[in-house]
């Protein structure tokens, strides 16, 4: 008879369903949950971008031709909750997060591996319901941000189950907040200082600390917003005494902070990828840290910039005006280190380092475009134009979706120990860059001269320039083609990539690829130095094993 | 400010972090009382800007009799003493001294909701008749809701210290002290709620 030595929690896992068929589980596995929260994200982004195309093809023409308008104003609605609630928050804070934290922190998995589950497990059914909310009579069709009166005046029942989809996410993205926070502060190995973390773990510590303390305010906003439209009760609405203008300053002292729930990880993903193929060391750790922090608090305190034209008083005005400024400061600083880190490096030009390159490009742009809407005179101009548009999506899509593609390039053989097609990849990016910049760019003319957002009709003079952009919009519907592609063959076909493919540094590379159960065969190591590229010291020394 | 001062909640806990390794479940629920802090104060919010800013019809009832929120107020002060004294109780093994005060902290509780219930039966206005009305349900009956899932969790947790084949003991006290940090925070959110709604 054998006796099985095994602590119970690893028995725990050994009850687990193996192969493929643990990403349909309840898993507790950190490196299982990342994979989840992945590819369901990317499933929700096949239909967003469904959606978009739509979009698209009805803003080609200057007539609704190709759907009716309330159905527009559903499909865009859709479309926005769905990119935002399903794609990039849970990717780039869930999925990577997950993956990468517990690597980073030197554990074996995330501090609360069930919360961690349960936090995934509310994503699937209240996504199905917000999909779901599309069919039901009186689908919502007030945008993502639901901006009473008109999201308590059109036909309720679509928009009451919209209402309790996010409030689900939302509950998710707590939990899954509380799970960050708590495993980086307290489940790091021994000896390992907070300023010894990789950048990603700052980032994420930040980010969970604006989830905590924004998301719940929406939380308790759209419980107001349903009573309004069940019971009938006038919190948000003028005919009943209420008043709509508290509803955007609750709505965006959640909403302009998720801003930086969607970058900031991003911000900390590209300062990952950028030093371990430039070969240099990240440049201005110290900088970078307070950086982001400096964004979290800044961040809280900037919400009414999205609100000008909503009658906010002169002093607001001024206020949110300098504050947003101030933003641009950290952020700067951020781009200024990761550009001195690509300063004389060793760049090497593969679909990783393309993509971040790209995320520097458009990000610049978008950040230039948002310190322009800060300013009150050109925001009255451009308020709810395609503008806005074309600045929102450089930072969410030039910026973080970018770098969700760079980070799966970067960590895809990790995860499966397979390397990805390099002529692919380089293709994905030409087209995505290409059709990106096609699609947004022009935007930005169209806003100015007038066109509004969120209207399925427009004047015929602005027919060409939209054309354009819906050739761009075709364009990055046909970039997920040579993605999948390059996925699936890489997963079948592949060659080896080895524990670490890419020579790097940070701890998740220090273990076999794809990972063991729990991380590490033996203990983690401590890494002192996650960027130290480019020194006399060889790579042992850098790594103590106690 | 609140920023301000879950940055040095984490900064406290984290000088402790070579002590109490395992035990960062405390942590995660501070953690989550902080996030449940920020709804409420959506909420305060929301109803202290309608109250600078949204001036209520000619001839709307908002008048508020004060005799059953201050018992409340005791009440739910007088349970937070009692259910302390459990705690102190269940570090010295007396399980049955525990479960007295328990039981005598959830019956502050449901107290407090008989009252509560009470007295949303004597006010003069419900819940649609104007934006006070609404505004004064929604925070109380928020916070109601919290008192109540507490009440419930007491009650667990007096099931559990039932000496000899309780779960809860000595050396597993982390349930009762989970409740009870709980606890506090609903009894400090009631005082706030208290000092804005009825005495502002």
């Amino acid at each position: 008879m054998t006796i099985l030595i095994d602590s119970p929690d690893s028995n725990n896992k050994s009850l687990q369903p193996k192969g493929w068929l643990r990403y349909f589980s309840f898993s507790l596995d950190h490196k299982v949950i990342g994979i989840q929260y992945l590819v369901c994200g990317f499933l929700f982004y096949l239909i967003g971008g469904t959606l978009a195309s739509a979009i698209r093809i009805e803003l080609a023409s200057p007539i609704s031709d190709f759907m009716p308008r309330d159905v527009y104003n559903q499909v865009l609605t859709l479309h926005g909750t769905i990119m935002i609630f399903l794609w990039i928050v849970p990717v780039v804070n869930g999925a990577f997060g997950n993956y990468l934290i517990p690597f980073y922190v030197g554990a074996r998995d995330m501090a609360f591996p069930r919360l961690n589950a349960v936090a995934f497990w509310l994503i699937p059914p209240s996504g199905l319901m917000l999909v779901a909310s599309y069919f039901v009579e009186g689908a919502a069709q007030a945008g993502w941000t639901a901006y009473p009166p008109l999201s308590i005046t059109t036909p309720q029942s679509g928009q009451i189950i919209w209402i309790m989809s996010v409030l689900l996410l939302g509950g998710s993205s707590i939990f899954g907040g509380i799970n960050f926070i708590a495993t980086i502060i307290k489940l790091r190995r021994p000896g390992l200082k907070l300023m010894q973390l990789p950048m990603y773990c700052w980032a994420m510590l930040g980010t969970s600390l604006l989830v905590v303390l924004s998301t719940p305010v929406l939380a308790g906003t759209l419980i107001l917003l349903s009573f309004d439209i069940v019971a009938h009760t006038g919190f948000f609405n003028p005919v009943l005494g209420g008043n709509v203008v508290v509803y955007q300053h609750l709505f965006w002292f959640y909403s302009h902070p998720a801003v930086y729930i969607m970058v900031l990880p991003a911000f900390g993903l590209v300062s990952e990828i950028l030093p371990v193929h430039s070969r240099k060391p990240l440049f201005g750790y110290t900088t970078m840290v307070f950086s982001i922090m400096g964004i979290v608090v800044l961040g809280l305190v900037v919400w009414a910039h999205h609100m000008f034209t909503s009658g906010t008083p002169p002093w607001m005005r001024l206020f949110f005006t300098i504050a947003t400024a101030f933003i641009a400061v950290p952020t700067g600083i951020k781009f200024f280190n990761w550009v001195a880190t690509l300063w004389g490096g060793k760049i090497s030009i593969n679909s990783a380092m393309l993509f971040s390159c790209g995320f520097i490009i458009n990000f610049v742009f978008g950040g230039i475009t948002g310190v322009a809407l800060a300013q009150v005179p050109f925001d009255i101009h451009v308020h709810d134009t395609y503008f806005v548009v074309a600045h929102f999506h450089y930072i969410v899509y030039g910026g973080t979706v970018f770098i969700i593609f760079s980070s799966i390039y970067h960590w895809f053989p990790k995860v499966t120990g397979k390397l990805m097609s390099e002529k692919l990849g380089i293709l994905h990016f030409a087209i995505t860059f290409i059709g990106f910049n096609l699609c947004f760019a022009p935007q930005h003319w169209l806003g100015l001269n007038g066109m509004p957002r969120r209207v399925a009709e427009y004047d015929p003079q602005f027919q060409f320039v939209n054309q354009i952009s819906s050739i761009g919009a075709l364009l990055m519907a046909i970039s997920t083609i040579p993605f999948l592609l390059n996925i699936f063959l890489s997963i079948k076909k592949g060659k080896d990539s080895g524990d670490n493919p890419w020579n790097a540094l940070t701890p998740e590379w220090l273990t076999s690829s794809p990972p063991p159960v729990e991380n590490w065969e033996g203990d983690a190591p401590l890494v002192e130095e996650p960027y130290g590229y480019g020194k006399p010291i060889s790579q042992e020394n850098l790594i103590k094993k106690t | 400010m609140t920023t301000l001062n879950s940055s040095k909640e984490i900064k406290k806990d984290d000088s402790e972090l070579n002590e109490h390794h395992e035990d960062f479940r405390m942590f995660g629920l501070i953690t989550f009382l902080i996030a449940d802090g920020m709804t409420f104060a959506g909420f305060f919010a929301a109803y202290l800007t309608y109250k600078a800013v949204n001036p209520l019809p000619d001839g709307a009832i908002y008048e508020l009799e004060l005799p059953i929120p201050t018992l409340n107020t005791i009440l739910l002060l007088v349970s937070s003493a009692t259910f302390h004294k459990a705690g102190k109780a269940l570090l010295k093994n007396k399980n049955s001294d525990t479960q007295k005060w328990l039981i005598i902290t959830a019956l502050l509780g449901i107290t407090f909701l008989i009252c509560q219930l009470f007295e949303y039966f004597n006010l003069p206005f419900g819940l649609i008749d104007n934006l006070f009305a609404s505004t004064f349900y929604a925070l109380t009956g928020f916070h109601g809701l919290h008192v109540t899932l507490g009440t419930l969790m007491i009650l667990i947790i007096y099931w559990q210290t039932r000496p000899k084949e309780g779960r809860i003991t000595s050396q597993n006290m982390f349930p009762l002290e989970a409740v009870e940090l709980y606890w506090h925070f609903v009894d400090g959110i009631w005082v706030i709620l208290f000092i804005i709604l009825y005495l502002l």
